[in-house]
């Protein structure tokens, strides 16, 4: 399978990176003192809803986290091939298009799977201690797994678009608050305009994973999401056939 | 092997190829030559499969790679120019890499990654991160994933630009190694180092074909044309009119020390300026014929565009 390869080869590259370990450290670190500060809350406060509570207030801090680190995961992806110009030796293999977008995509979300998954450390610390009910947690992370495909496929997207990583995570930053706060001030469009709004903002599209509760309107939102920009990334690697290589 | 028909490609206003027709045959090495920004890049490209042309058919083994993309790309091994690389990959972990992109089986991808790690004497090195080699190894490397999976036919754009002289001797070697009884189609915009290696010469000049033919060929064809230096004590102005106007002088050229005069083949193009300066009686300081070197031939064949003019 070329896909896998070519997934394989992105894998080494970040595993052999300074710039994966500093962000990985920098994630677990956050998620880490997020959790503290978190569970810190709902001890002091009296713990009335710890097993909704908390998972709550950690699974929009990760969010969070994550929507400052994707981007910064993502950039180099097409960006840096192109500055090297492999990605010209690439296009001359008996490889797809599609592959090389589906293995970049596949090894990139796999290393933030990863480190996402890492931490379940922490309702696993809490549940030697205290009951934890895994329904609404498994719920949480799985929408926070569409979330991360979601951010990986945009950021995939515009690191196609450039030979300058920076530009592209720049650009990621720019299209994901975007969509971030799309619906954040009311005030800023009419009611009706609002409503039209909201169903296209990813925060509001996570909001009811964190709850605990998967809406399939949801899932199939961020999976079209998703969807949608890795078909742009394979349109920005087609133009080449009128645009030349730069 | 090879076949290109009437190949256009532009991008935007630019014609960067326009209209080329030419054939490789199986087991040929032909030299690519045209200066930088001629379309031998790009022409490599459309062959390599990267991009397919505006217009022009082109035929790879039989095969069109607008109908059979990843079949025609099997039979072509490329060696971009500049030979790009990933700087934190082990040579034969990149190796390994090029040999599943390239679906070679399993069973025989050790196997082929070894062979060519051999063929391009890289064994030594295999194990290091291809960032820290020398040039030399970096661009041994890019033949190596040319070579990998065995093509019939391998594409290499200036496989030796911005090498120190003995490397360019050692990668010129390889290429003739490499040879075997595969077609290559091989670029540079150095006309002597095409004539050491290859059998024929396809120029390229501002995205059309100015010549075609064995480098004796073109030599001859080209190197009819004498030029002689003359430095004369006299009014500079005049004295050019003077040598331009005597009879079987195409050309003149102020450069330092003097002028220098292109001749066609066969006028006395020495007894008639010397008769002509003397007449006007001008010192002659210094009057000499010089040979054309093979790189200026070259250089005035792509930018006159027409060599028999």
């Amino acid at each position: 399978m070329t896909v896998l390869a070519l997934a394989r080869k992105e894998l080494a590259l970040y595993f052999t990176s300074f710039l994966f370990y500093a962000l990985a450290t920098v994630f677990l670190l956050l998620a880490g003192y997020f959790f503290y500060t978190n569970l810190g809350f709902f001890v002091l406060m009296g713990g009335v809803n710890l097993q909704r509570g908390l998972w709550q207030y950690q699974l929009l801090d990760l969010q969070r986290i994550l929507l400052v680190l994707v981007p910064l995961f993502t950039m180099r992806l097409f960006a840096e091939e192109r500055k090297l110009g492999t990605l010209e030796l690439l296009w001359t293999y008996p490889v797809r298009d599609a592959e090389i977008v589906l293995g970049k995509f596949l090894a990139c979300l796999g290393v933030l799977t990863l480190m996402v998954g890492a931490t379940a450390v922490h309702p696993i610390m809490v549940a030697t201690v205290y009951p934890v009910e895994a329904g609404p947690l498994v719920a949480g992370y799985a929408g926070l797994w569409l979330l991360v495909a979601a951010f990986v496929a945009c950021g995939l997207f515009l690191s196609a678009l450039t030979d300058s990583q920076l530009v592209a995570g720049a650009a990621t930053y720019g299209v994901l608050l975007f969509f971030w706060v799309i619906t954040w001030n009311e005030a800023a469009v009419n009611e009706v305009t609002l409503h039209l709004l909201v169903p296209f903002s990813l925060f509001d599209r996570f909001y009811p994973f964190a709850l605990g509760a998967v809406d399939t309107r949801d899932v199939v939102y961020l999976v079209l999401f998703t969807i949608a920009f890795l078909g742009f990334t394979w349109f920005a690697l087609d133009a080449r056939r009128w645009r030349g290589l730069r | 092997m090879i076949e290109v028909r009437e190949l256009s490609k532009s991008f935007g206003a630019v014609d960067a190829v326009a209209g080329v027709s030419f054939r490789v045959c199986r087991g040929e090495i032909v030299g690519f030559l045209g200066p930088n920004g001629a379309g031998k890049t790009t022409t490599m490209r459309i062959l390599a499969g990267v991009f397919p042309p505006s217009s022009g058919t082109v035929r790879i083994a039989g095969r069109d790679p607008l109908r059979e993309p990843l079949e025609c790309r099997r039979a072509v091994g490329y060696f971009p120019e500049y030979a790009p690389f990933y700087p934190d990959l082990r040579v034969a972990a990149y190796l390994r890499f090029v040999a599943r992109l390239k679906r070679i089986p399993r069973a025989h991808r050790a196997n082929a990654v070894a062979e060519v790690l051999a063929a391009c004497a890289l064994e030594g090195v295999a194990h290091r991160r291809v960032g820290t080699l020398s040039k030399g190894y970096r661009q041994r490397v890019g033949l190596a994933q040319a070579l990998c999976g065995n093509p019939p036919i391998l594409i290499l754009d200036e496989p030796t630009i911005g090498l120190d002289p003995g490397q360019v001797v050692e990668i010129r070697d390889l290429v003739r190694r490499l040879r075997g009884d595969r077609t290559v189609f091989f670029s540079s915009h150095i006309l002597s180092e095409v004539a050491t290696v290859c059998e024929r010469v396809i120029v390229i000049a501002r995205g059309r074909l100015v010549g075609e033919g064995t480098p004796d060929q073109l030599s001859a064809r080209l190197g009819r044309r004498r030029r002689v230096v003359i430095r004369v004590d006299g009014p500079a102005d005049e004295v050019t009119t003077a040598l331009a106007a005597v009879p079987g002088v195409l050309r003149v050229e102020r450069r330092e020390g003097g002028l220098a005069l292109e001749a066609a083949e066969g006028a006395d193009v020495v007894r008639a300026a010397g008769a002509a300066m003397q007449q006007r009686g001008w010192s002659i300081l210094e009057l000499r014929e010089e040979a054309i070197a093979l790189e200026e031939i070259f250089l005035r064949l792509v930018s006159d565009g027409d060599p028999r003019s």
